[in-house]
C-alpha cells in the first residue's frame, strides 16, 4: 500500500519536473532562469511563521491589541515582500557549462557550471544539487561570474550526461523557496577503470615494428639538449640541472625513442577476458606505455590508432576505450 | 526542504542573544523580580558562553529549569494560562532556548519567540514610545532571521538588508490595518490577572478622597463636542460629569448602594424645554471599574451598559481598557418622579445621634417651612453661604462628627466636604439627598479641540429629591468657590497650595509644549490604538464605500495586489543592465541570425564577421567594418569617444 503511494509520488513528481523545466532536454546554453520556469513555495520555516503569525493575530484580536495587529500585518508584509526577494534572488540568473575534464571510472566526475550574474546586487545562498544529494551553495556578487561545481560518482566508462540539476534559494529569510530545473547539455567523458592485476605490455610479436634492438633500445642515453616546455618532466635531466649554476634545465635524449613502438592489440589481452575486462587491460597498458614514453598504437576489433605519443594521444586512446562497443550517446535526463 | 544542517554559528548567536534581550528589556519591569533575575541569568550566562568559549548545558538540566521555571509561573500566578502567566512562560523558553542553539531550527524558533514577546509587549503598553521600542525590535529581529540565513555580512549590513525589508513591508502593513475587516474582541473569556490599581475614583467618598485625586494630572477621558457645539465646547459651569451615585451614608463615608443595571435604556422621555442637546464623543481611559461617565441627562446609553434605578451608568464589564462611546446629553430632563419610594427612602437614612448640631439646624428649617421642600434646600444654601465655608485643598482632619466640625468649627473644606455636609443636612431636614461623584469641567486643548479631563477635575456634588422636579443637581461647592466650577481649580484655591503641574496656570509655554504632546497622544488613542470596527466603518464611510467585509476585503486584495505588482515591477526593472555595447552586439547577431548565420560563443568579432562575409559577399564590406568598430569599442584601450553610436548606426544601416 505505502510502497504503491510513494510510487505514486515519485512518478507524479516526475511529471510536475518534466511539467516545470518547461523545455525539451537536454536544453541550449547558455540558460538563463527565465520568470515561468522559477518556482515559489514556503519552506517548512515560512509555514512555522504563517502559524505562529496566526497565534499573534488571534492574541490581538482576543486583547484588542491595536499594536498586536499591526506587528502582525507588518510582519504578514514582510513574508509577502520576502517571497519577491527570494524570487529574485534566482530568476534570470544565466547559467553555462564550463570545464567538465574526463575521469576514471570509480572516480568522481566534476561539473563545472558557471553562473552569471548581470545584476546590480548580489546573488547570495544559491545551492545547487541533483535530485536528493546534498546541495552546493554559491554566491554570486554583482556582476560576477562564479563556478560551481557539482560532482557526481561514476561506475562505468563512457559518456556521462549530467543529470537534471536543481537550483534553489531560501534567501533571505528562509521563509520560501525558489527553485527551478534546469538540464543543460554538459557530458562528462569517463574513461574505463585500468585493470588491477593486468598482464604485463605486450612485448611479442608485431609489436615491435622497425626496432633495431630489441630490449636495450628504449632507454639508451643519447645526450643532452636545451630543455623545452613541452618535453616530458621525466626526461629533464635533474642531476644535470642540480649541477648547473644558472638553473637551466636540459633535456636527456634516448636513442631508441622514435624507433620503439608497441602495439596496444585487443588480441593480445588472455583470452579469456570478458569486453570489459579486454578493455581494462588495454587501459592499464596505455597507463603503462604512456607512463613509460613509448610510442605506442591501439588496436581493437573495429578500428586502429596509429602509433604516436604524448598527452593528446593518450586522450585519444583512452576516448577511443571509453566509447568501443557503446551505443550512439543518449542522455539519461529524466530517467536519473 | 535543501536546508544545510549546519550548526549555528557565533555570529547567528550574537544575533539571537541580541534579539532576545530587546524583546525582553521592556518587559523586564512587569515581569516578576525572580523571573526577570532568571531571564537576566540566562542572557548573560548565555553571552559569556559566546564570548569566551566554553559548553552550553547539558540538555538534562534545561529541562530541569524549565520545569522549574514554570513551576515558579504557576506559583506566582496560580495559573499557566492568561496574558502575564503566558508572557512569563515564554520568557523562560526564550532564555532557555538561547541555551540549545544548536540547528537552524532553534535560531528560528527563538526568532518566533521573539516576535511573540513583542507582542507581550503591548499587553502592558502601546504608547507611541512602546511602538517606537518594539521598531527597533522588530528590526533586530529580523535582521536575526537574515543572520540565520546567512552570517556573513556585517552588523552595518544586516541591519540595512533587515530595514530595507521591513520598508518595503510598510504599505502591506498600512493596507491591512486600515481595511483588513475588524473583529471586537474577545474571542475566549479573558482569565482576571491581578492588577495593578489604577487611579481614579473609588466607590466610596471619605473626607480626603477627592483632594487626593486633585495631586493627579492623569487623564481621566477625553471628549470630542460634536453637533450643535462641535468647536464651541459648553459652558464650563455645566460640564458635570456624572459618574457614581452614592446614596449610603455611614457617618464618615459614603458609598454606591446600586451595582445591578435596572434600565437597558433611558426611563425618561428624550424632550428638551429650553437647552440644546449636548453630542459628544468620550474616550475613557481604563480605570478597572464599571463606571461611566456621561453629562447629564444621557438619553441614548452606549453598548453593553445600563443605568441602575439611581441612574448610573454602568458598563456590563469593568473597563479594563479604553473605551470609547458616544452619546447626546439633554440637560434638563426631568428624571425621578416617579422613583420607588425604596429609593426616596434610602437617600434618607442617616446614622443615629452624629452631627447634632447640623441635624438640630436642619430640624429648624423644617419646621420653619413645613412640606416645603423648595424652600428647605434653599434655606440649606443660605446657611452654607452664611458660614463661609473655605475651598482649601488641606483641610483639617476631622472626628466622628466631621459634618459638624466642617460647618461650624473649623470651616474648611475640599469638595467632598461640602457634598457631605449638604446631604447629610438636607436628609436630616427630610429632604431626600444623595451625593454623586464625577468629574467637572475639563480643558480644551487648543491644538486639536478635544476635552480633556484630568483626575484633578474629580469632584463631588449633591443631587435632591423635589416632589415636582425629582433630581435637582445642587452643588454645595459652588456656593463657597465659584470659581472652581466656572474656571479651574487653580483659580479657586489659595495661591500657596501646591497643584500638579498641569492644574496650574502660570508657565505658559511649557503648557503649549504640553498640549502638543497630549494632541499628539490623543491622535494615537483614537486613531491607531482605538481603531476598531466602529473607527473603520466610519473611515470607509467617510471614504464613500460601503463597509461591510466584502467591500474590504475586495478593496483589500485589490490594494495589496496593486503593491506586489508595483515591487514586482521592481524586480524586473532591475532584472538586466546589459551594457549597450553589448546589446548593439545582439542587435547585429540577431540580423544575422535570420540569414543562417548563427554566431557561436566561441567565436570572436573577426571569425564571425570573415564566417558572414564569405556567405554574404554584397555586404562583407559592411559587415567587417561593424566587426571591426565593435572590437575597437570593446577592447581597444582608449575606445573612439563617437564609436557607440557609429556602431549603432552602422547596424541600422545593414539591411541583410
Amino acid at each position: 500500500m505505502w510502497h504503491w503511494l510513494h510510487r505514486l509520488q515519485r512518478l507524479l513528481h516526475e511529471h510536475f519536473v518534466r511539467w516545470a523545466l518547461r523545455v525539451p532536454t537536454p536544453e541550449p546554453t547558455p540558460i538563463t532562469l527565465v520568470q515561468r520556469r522559477v518556482y515559489v513555495l514556503p519552506t517548512r520555516v515560512g509555514l512555522a511563521f504563517a502559524v505562529a503569525l496566526i497565534t499573534i493575530f488571534l492574541g490581538a484580536v482576543n486583547y484588542n491589541l491595536s499594536l498586536g495587529h499591526a506587528l502582525v500585518f507588518w510582519l504578514a508584509g514582510l513574508g509577502i515582500v520576502t517571497i519577491l526577494h527570494t524570487f529574485r534572488n534566482l530568476v534570470q540568473l544565466t547559467l553555462r557549462p564550463g570545464r567538465c575534464p574526463p575521469v576514471f571510472a570509480g572516480d568522481l566526475a566534476s561539473f563545472d557550471l558557471l553562473l552569471e550574474n548581470t545584476r546590480r546586487d548580489a546573488r547570495i545562498n544559491l545551492q545547487l544539487s541533483f535530485a536528493g544529494e546534498a546541495p552546493v551553495e554559491i554566491d554570486l556578487p554583482a556582476h560576477t561570474t562564479n563556478t560551481a561545481t557539482l560532482t557526481l560518482p561514476t561506475t562505468q566508462r563512457g559518456w556521462l550526461a549530467l543529470p537534471r540539476v536543481t537550483i534553489a534559494t531560501t534567501w533571505p529569510l528562509g521563509l520560501v523557496r525558489a527553485w527551478s530545473y534546469i538540464a543543460p547539455d554538459m557530458r562528462c567523458l569517463v574513461y574505463p577503470a585500468p585493470a588491477r592485476n593486468a598482464p604485463p605490455l605486450p612485448w611479442s610479436g608485431e609489436a615491435f615494428q622497425g626496432a633495431s634492438n630489441v630490449g636495450q633500445g628504449a632507454d639508451d642515453f643519447a645526450g643532452l639538449r636545451h630543455h623545452q616546455l613541452t618535453d616530458p618532466p621525466r626526461h629533464v635531466a635533474w642531476k644535470a640541472a642540480a649541477r648547473q649554476d644558472d638553473g637551466k634545465l636540459q633535456t636527456k635524449l634516448f636513442s631508441g625513442q622514435s624507433a620503439q613502438e608497441l602495439w596496444l592489440d585487443w588480441e593480445a589481452a588472455p583470452s579469456t577476458l570478458t569486453t570489459e575486462q579486454r578493455i581494462a587491460c588495454l587501459t592499464r597498458w596505455l597507463l603503462d606505455a604512456d607512463t613509460a614514453g613509448l610510442h605506442w598504437g591501439l588496436r581493437l576489433p573495429t578500428l586502429r590508432l596509429a602509433p604516436a605519443q604524448g598527452a593528446a594521444h593518450r586522450a585519444a586512446g583512452l576516448q577511443t576505450l571509453a566509447l568501443y562497443a557503446l551505443p550512439p550517446v543518449t542522455t539519461n535526463h529524466g530517467t536519473s | 526542504m535543501a536546508r544545510l544542517d549546519r550548526p549555528v554559528s557565533r555570529r547567528q548567536s550574537q544575533w539571537l542573544l541580541l534579539a532576545a534581550v530587546t524583546a525582553f528589556a521592556p518587559l523586564a519591569t512587569h515581569m516578576p523580580v525572580w523571573l526577570a533575575v532568571f531571564a537576566g541569568a540566562a542572557f548573560v550566562w548565555r553571552g559569556w558562553i559566546i564570548q569566551r568559549g566554553g559548553r552550553l548545558p547539558p540538555r538534562w538540566l534545561l529541562v530541569l529549569l524549565v520545569i522549574a521555571g514554570s513551576l515558579g509561573v504557576f506559583f506566582e500566578y496560580r495559573s499557566l494560562f492568561g496574558r502575564t502567566p503566558g508572557i512569563a512562560l515564554l520568557l523562560i523558553f526564550l532564555s532557555l532556548k538561547l541555551m540549545e542553539l544548536r540547528a537552524p531550527r532553534d535560531a528560528v524558533v527563538t526568532v518566533l519567540l521573539c516576535y511573540f514577546l513583542i507582542l507581550g509587549q503591548f499587553l502592558f503598553t502601546q504608547t507611541i514610545l512602546t511602538a517606537c521600542v518594539t521598531c527597533l525590535a522588530v528590526v533586530i529581529t529580523t535582521a536575526a532571521l537574515l543572520a540565520a540565513n546567512n552570517d556573513r555580512p556585517t552588523i552595518k549590513q544586516q541591519f540595512e538588508h533587515a530595514g530595507r525589508l521591513l520598508l518595503q513591508a510598510l504599505p502591506f502593513m498600512l493596507l491591512l490595518f486600515v481595511l483588513f475587516p475588524r473583529v471586537n474582541g474577545p474571542l475566549w473569556g479573558l482569565p482576571e490577572d491581578r492588577r495593578t490599581a489604577l487611579s481614579g475614583l473609588t466607590d466610596a467618598m471619605a473626607p480626603g478622597t477627592i483632594a487626593q485625586l486633585s495631586q493627579s494630572d492623569a487623564i481621566a477621558f477625553r471628549v470630542a463636542f460634536t453637533g450643535a457645539f462641535k468647536g464651541i465646547a459648553p459652558a464650563q459651569s455645566s460640564l458635570y460629569w456624572r459618574g457614581l451615585v452614592m446614596p449610603d451614608f455611614d457617618g464618615r463615608t459614603w458609598r454606591v448602594s446600586q451595582t445591578r443595571e435596572a434600565y437597558t435604556t433611558p426611563p425618561y422621555a428624550e424632550e428638551s424645554r429650553h437647552s440644546k442637546p449636548i453630542d459628544y464623543e468620550l474616550t475613557l481611559e481604563p480605570h478597572g471599574k464599571r463606571w461611566l461617565f456621561a453629562l447629564e441627562s444621557p438619553t441614548t446609553l452606549p453598548a453593553e451598559s445600563g443605568l441602575t434605578r439611581d441612574y448610573q451608568l454602568l458598563s456590563r464589564q469593568p473597563v479594563r481598557s479604553r473605551m470609547r462611546y458616544t452619546q447626546r446629553a439633554v440637560p434638563d430632563i426631568q428624571k425621578g418622579l416617579t422613583d420607588p419610594p425604596e429609593v426616596l427612602q434610602e437617600s434618607l437614612a442617616l446614622p443615629k445621634n452624629s452631627n447634632p448640631r447640623t441635624r438640630a439646624i436642619a430640624i429648624s428649617w423644617r419646621q420653619r417651612h413645613g412640606d416645603n421642600d423648595a424652600a428647605i434646600l434653599q434655606a440649606a444654601e443660605d446657611f452654607f453661604s452664611r458660614q463661609l465655608l473655605r475651598y482649601t485643598l488641606n483641610p483639617p482632619l476631622t472626628g466622628s462628627d466631621s459634618v459638624d466640625e466642617f460647618l461650624f468649627d473649623n470651616k474648611r473644606g475640599f469638595c467632598e466636604h461640602f457634598a457631605s455636609a449638604f446631604a447629610f443636612a438636607l436628609r436630616a431636614a427630610g429632604v431626600p439627598a444623595r451625593v454623586v461623584a464625577g468629574y467637572q469641567g475639563g480643558e480644551i486643548n487648543p491644538v486639536d479641540g478635544f476635552l480633556v479631563v484630568r483626575q484633578y477635575d474629580a469632584h463631588a456634588w449633591t443631587e435632591v429629591w423635589l416632589s415636582k422636579q425629582g433630581w435637582v443637581r445642587v452643588d454645595p461647592t459652588a456656593i463657597a468657590a465659584p470659581r472652581r466650577i466656572d474656571s479651574s481649580l487653580a483659580t479657586a484655591i489659595p495661591a500657596n497650595e501646591t497643584l500638579p503641574f498641569l492644574a496650574r496656570n502660570d508657565m505658559a509655554w511649557l503648557k503649549a509644549i504640553r498640549y502638543q504632546i497630549d494632541a499628539v497622544t490623543n491622535g494615537w488613542n483614537q486613531w491607531v490604538l482605538g481603531y476598531d470596527p466602529q473607527r473603520q466603518r466610519d473611515l470607509l464611510t467617510r471614504l464613500g464605500l460601503d463597509a461591510d467585509w466584502r467591500n474590504m476585503t475586495a478593496l483589500l486584495t485589490i490594494l495589496c495586489g496593486a503593491s506586489l505588482l508595483l515591487l514586482t515591477g521592481w524586480v524586473l526593472r532591475q532584472r538586466e543592465r546589459i551594457d549597450p555595447v553589448r546589446r548593439a552586439w545582439q542587435r547585429f547577431t540577431a540580423k544575422l541570425a535570420k540569414r543562417g548565420i548563427v554566431w557561436q560563443p566561441w567565436e570572436g568579432p573577426d571569425t564571425l564577421a570573415a564566417r558572414a562575409a564569405s556567405q554574404l559577399p554584397a555586404h562583407a564590406t559592411k559587415i567587417h567594418a561593424i566587426a571591426r568598430s565593435y572590437a575597437r569599442l570593446r577592447y581597444a584601450a582608449h575606445p573612439p569617444s563617437k564609436g557607440l553610436v557609429e556602431l549603432n548606426q552602422s547596424i541600422r544601416d545593414l539591411s541583410l
